[in-house]
């Protein structure tokens, strides 16, 4: 183990050790007597914990399973923990934004987000994630439930057929993305290439995101699921550069539903903090780990989570599994 | 002349200027308000100061719509909670708020960059998000009403 690596697995010993004794310091409250909402019968602040401890595992097999972590979190803790959808899908807003915030400097800096292509995206799924917002908002958890699910099940069919194209074939760049100037290189280290890229099928891609950026906000569910597969399939631009580019959007077009939620009053600290921090703790140890990882064997766990949660989600909304 | 230089560097592997400091002012404003958020959390989490709303109500109520939680831990919608920074719980919406803002800073920071370059297209569009995420976050637009 590397000196780096050691320090680093320090310093996020001591963070977890400094909120578990924050938690016990807070359970010899005498308000810690207090059931965690209407249908536990677990003390308030065993929530909060198990949170920070599956939204750690989460942030890994996340990283692992090529997926952002709000799509993992918003059906399976809306699923199995006592919390309303509306503070769920805030939260989880949240945690697609930490997640972006996080790997965005490093992606910015080593040229594989690309901030010209992101741009046009962000603003067009940023509008349309205050749309989905205040629907959203508006709606009873019968009704987002159900459609989480089944929205949760098709993003599986999605993940499960959609192909990748590490450099899809684009012969000429269209119009549109030669008026926004989108395009470059960036350095290869696998073949120590530049690899030159281009976009087309600009405004059907575009059209796209409105759908994607109406589903961020109305479900709290990130994007990344289908900003990859647009980015990539759809107007053409390297894998890598679409992976980092959606990771590094997110940010942008959740932050416009995060800010939804926050003045909704759907933000809850005890909800929100544990959940932040730990999935972009998870998220840093998964990084650490992607090299050793069997990425098909996870991408599996990861696309069986997601069914299950999404027929919680759907038979939960259907009032079947209450 | 100036075309025939921005094109060179586009075509160059590695971070355009913008992207370097979109980055830079990224990553400072995000290991800020991480900090910032693990600290006032703790505090709220040890009760100092006194929250607003007692972790007890709090539990009680997260199970319900967000309506009927505000209705009955009277916390009212927006921005009213800057009102109460002195209290725990509201103190730790400052760096929530700070976080969700950071895309806002770092849109503004990059601005001079495309109009020095005369790249008006994407001035237009850093004003145009700029404008929405503004208008997320002023609170006008109508949130829930169930």
């Amino acid at each position: 183990m590397s000196k780096r690596t050691f320090l680093f697995l320090i310093v996020i010993a001591i963070l977890m050790a400094i909120f578990a004794v924050s938690m016990v310091q807070a359970a010899s409250d005498p308000a810690s007597a207090n059931a965690g909402g209407a249908d536990s019968s677990l003390p308030w602040w065993a929530w909060p914990l198990i949170l920070l401890i599956v939204t750690f595992f989460m942030g890994i097999l996340a990283v692992l399973g090529g997926v952002g972590g709000a799509v993992l979190y918003t059906p399976i803790i809306g699923g199995f923990f006592p919390f309303g959808m509306d503070f769920v899908r805030g939260a989880g807003l949240f945690v697609a934004l930490s997640g972006s915030l996080a790997a965005g400097p490093g992606l910015l800096k080593k040229g594989l987000a690309d901030l010209r292509l992101a741009m046009p995206v962000a603003l067009i799924a940023s509008t349309t994630a205050v749309m989905g917002a205040m629907v959203g908002l508006a709606l009873s958890d019968e009704i987002i439930n159900t459609a989480m699910g089944v929205a949760i099940l098709a993003i599986v069919v999605i993940m499960f057929l959609a192909k990748k194209s590490e450099y899809p074939d684009v012969q000429t760049a269209d119009k549109l993305s030669s008026i926004l100037r989108i395009s470059g290189v960036y350095h290869e280290p696998s073949s120590d290439k530049d690899i030159d890229w281009k976009i087309h099928r600009t405004i059907p891609g575009l059209i796209l995101f409105i759908g994607i950026g109406f589903m961020a906000g109305m479900f709290g569910l990130g994007a990344g699921w289908a900003n990859v597969p647009v980015l990539n399939l759809v107007m053409g631009a390297p894998l890598k550069v679409s992976v980092a580019t959606s990771k590094f959007l997110l940010a942008t077009t959740d932050t416009s539903a995060a800010w939804m939620y926050l003045n909704a009053g759907a933000v809850i600290p005890m909800i929100v903090v544990p959940s932040f921090i730990g999935i972009m703790l998870g998220s840093l140890v998964g990084v650490k780990i992607l090299a050793r990882s069997k990425p098909s064997a996870v991408r599996a766990v990861v696309l069986t989570m997601l069914v299950f949660a999404g027929l919680r989600a759907l038979l939960k909304g259907t009032g079947i599994w209450k | 002349m100036e075309g025939k230089a921005e094109a060179t560097q586009i075509l160059t592997p590695g971070a355009s200027p913008e992207q370097k400091r979109y980055g830079a002012i990224l990553d400072v404003a995000m290991k800020i308000g991480l900090l910032v958020l693990v600290a006032t959390f703790i505090l709220y989490l040890v009760g100092m100061p006194k929250p607003h709303v007692p972790v007890g109500d709090v539990s009680a109520n997260w199970s319900q719509k967000v309506d009927k939680y505000l209705e009955v831990t009277q916390i009212e919608k927006g921005w009213s909670w800057t009102k109460h920074l002195g209290q725990s719980d509201f103190l730790t919406f400052a760096p929530i708020a700070f976080l969700a803002s950071v895309t806002v800073i770092c849109y503004l920071t990059i601005l001079p960059i495309f109009f020095k370059r005369k790249d008006f297209i994407y001035v237009t569009l850093v004003i145009a998000e700029v404008l929405v995420l503004v208008l997320a976050a002023s609170g006008v637009l109508p949130s829930g009403g169930h």
